[in-house]
């Protein structure tokens, strides 16, 4: 399974922001769509950065003033993005590996949509209930064949 | 108004296709937690329900097709009925359907085949394989389609499931098929093949090919084939080898363990040889000059790692030509657009969140229309992989009802929506018809020591059933 198979039921693409805006509307916006990372994007759809609950979490441990800062100031700039085709099992494992809980999904320079750590672990939970399922139908089968 | 989903007055839901994954949700539906009533209306557009599983579901794999033992205790529900041979959009349209149930689940599946995009793709001889699935399966819209099994070498594009399926079933002798289910036309057609040489070609390496184990093991015993990999094309890269040291995958170790063990194999001499090639792909088909496929180029692909370390595969500058008359492409499946449903291009399903089907302009969900199965996510996983997923949309379903958020038909008594089924269409089968068919069909198949004996028109079938 690739992950273009979670982003198909995901409906909106992914939650931006651009990065002049600031972290307070950064918060309203993460708080209104319930999610933990906004993409930064720059003209358009070129991803420039994310911005994670994290990030504001870090920054307001020793800055009162976050709220007004914009989103450039704070946001991580080295963002490793994912390719449509790009396989469950592999995204699982670098995103565990590097900590990353959002990753931002890119096709021919385009953002497509954002998968989460949870969306990779839900997608393989019921990848891997399927195939128990699947197997138990075929073992009683045997069973009732005999 | 009183909310529906009482003995009174259930919840009426129309679940638009009758493969695995609209047996999963009926089932999901009846079982639910909320004590809510459910009643099911299961159309499909065949007089047949079960979807792939018999028109898939290659027919040397029975013990998979007995899933559908499973599929008949849901149906013997009494609040599940079955109206087959009723096609949406065409016999019935989604404002019939609005006008009779509460909610409607679309679960069409992925109905088409994606493209290669080569220059010869649509030469004579070059086909979908589910074409041929479909065909060898007894699907009555490929009842009258003919493959040309005069030729001795024949190509299948694509290392997935289908793709051994259609190289295994070229490959099986007579004899082995006809213990199997597969369709009188096809066997027949297959007794008289001249196929010689199947080739299975991937575009990456072993450890990404997406057959599983049981699969690939098949193909090393099949009575009158040798299987033949090349040892160069099974030893794995590096960048292969890191991600399975780094993954500790075993099933994926054993798959290429178990190509390797092939390479090592001597060909037997049997009479037929299926080849399997990886890192090559096809980027012309060239005909002669009547049209007809004599020959693929392939070009030698290399594996490189993108951004999260997935192996993907690039054209090196190495090409070939091997000569073939028949071609199968097997390079994925897409979804098909249904009458008024929005759909969404980019990943070829209806454009949904979880199962919700959404509006394309507002991105909110439609009241009372949702989605599951492959043309909600995308075809992707076994059979059983339908299960949670239709969990999934049931939950929103639920989750709606208890918020008011379903539709309010003019017409919600399940007498008037079979009234209508039946004036539109006064041949569809019922589950009671399909069960008659289906005993019939085992029991011509008794006399010759198989599963079943398909009815592969729907003349015949409704013939049976002295209609």
């Amino acid at each position: 399974m690739d992950i273009a198979g979670i982003l198909a039921t995901k409906g909106e693409k992914a939650h931006t922001i651009r990065p002049e805006q600031t972290i307070r509307e950064a918060l309203a916006l993460l708080a209104r769509h319930n999610v933990g990372a906004l993409i930064v994007v720059e003209g358009g759809e070129r991803p420039v950065g994310i911005l994670s609950e994290r990030d504001i979490v870090r920054e307001a441990t020793h800055n009162e003033t976050l709220f007004g800062r914009t989103v450039a100031d704070i946001m991580t700039r080295d963002v490793i993005t994912g390719a449509p085709h790009d396989d469950l099992l592999t995204v699982a494992h670098t995103m565990i590996e590097k900590r990353i809980r959002h990753l931002p999904v890119v096709d021919k320079d385009r953002l497509v949509g954002i998968v989460s750590i949870g969306d990779i672990l839900k997608a393989q939970r019921d990848q891997y209930q399927g195939e128990l399922d699947t197997l138990q139908t075929q073992f009683l089968a045997d069973d009732r064949a005999r | 108004m009183a909310r529906p989903g009482t003995a009174a007055e259930p919840l009426r839901v129309a679940i638009v296709g009758a493969g695995p994954t609209g047996y999963y949700a009926a089932e999901a539906l009846f079982k639910n937690e909320h004590g809510v009533v459910v009643e099911v209306d299961v159309y499909d557009r065949l007089p047949t329900p079960y979807g792939l599983v018999r028109a898939g579901v290659a027919p040397d794999h029975q013990k998979i097709k007995a899933v559908t033992a499973a599929f008949d205790k849901v149906a013997a529900n009494p609040r599940f009925r079955f109206f087959g041979g009723v096609e949406f959009g065409k016999d019935l349209t989604l404002g019939d359907l609005r006008a009779h149930y509460h909610q409607v689940l679309y679960c069409t599946g992925a109905q088409t085949d994606r493209r290669m995009g080569i220059p010869g793709e649509d030469l004579q001889g070059s086909h979908p394989a589910t074409e041929f699935v479909a065909w060898y399966n007894g699907h009555p819209d490929y009842r009258d389609y003919g493959f040309d099994l005069s030729q001795e070498r024949a190509a299948v594009v694509g290392v997935g499931n289908v793709a051994i399926d259609v190289a295994r079933i070229l490959c099986r002798t007579p004899e082995e098929l006809a213990t199997t289910d597969i369709a009188e036309h096809a066997l027949e057609a297959l007794r008289k093949s001249r196929v010689k040489e199947v080739y299975l070609l991937g575009r990456r390496g072993p450890a990404q090919a997406a057959f599983t184990n049981p699969e690939i093991k098949e193909i090393g015993e099949l009575a009158d084939a040798d299987v033949i990999v090349r040892p160069e094309e099974v030893e794995l890269d590096p960048l292969s080898r890191a991600a399975l040291d780094k993954s500790q995958d075993r099933a994926t170790r054993k798959k290429v363990e178990i190509l390797q063990g092939y390479a090592l194999r001597k060909p037997a001499g049997k009479s037929r040889r299926l080849i399997v090639r990886f890192l090559v792909s096809p980027v012309e088909l060239t005909g002669d000059a009547a049209g007809r496929v004599v020959a693929m180029r392939l070009v030698r692909n290399e594996l490189y790692a993108t951004a999260t370390g997935a192996l993907q595969p690039r054209a090196t500058t190495l090409f070939e030509a091997l000569p073939v008359g028949l071609v199968f492409r097997s390079v994925g499946y897409r979804g098909v657009p249904l009458p008024g449903v929005p759909f969404n291009e980019s990943w070829g399903v209806i454009l949904n969140e979880k199962g919700r089907v959404l509006d394309p302009d507002t991105k909110q969900p439609i009241v009372g229309e949702y989605t599951a199965g492959w043309i909600k996510r995308g075809p992707s996983g076994v059979i059983g992989t339908n299960k949670p997923d239709a969990a999934e949309t049931v939950a929103c379903m639920l989750e709606d009802l208890a918020q008011g958020a379903v539709l309010q038909p003019a017409h919600p008594a399940a007498a008037v929506a079979e009234a209508l089924v039946r004036q539109r269409t006064p041949n569809c089968l019922s589950y009671a018809d399909w069960l008659r068919l289906n005993a019939l069909e085992v029991s011509r198949g008794r006399a010759q020591g198989r599963p079943r004996v398909k009815f592969t028109r729907v003349e015949e079938m409704l013939a049976a059933l002295g209609r």
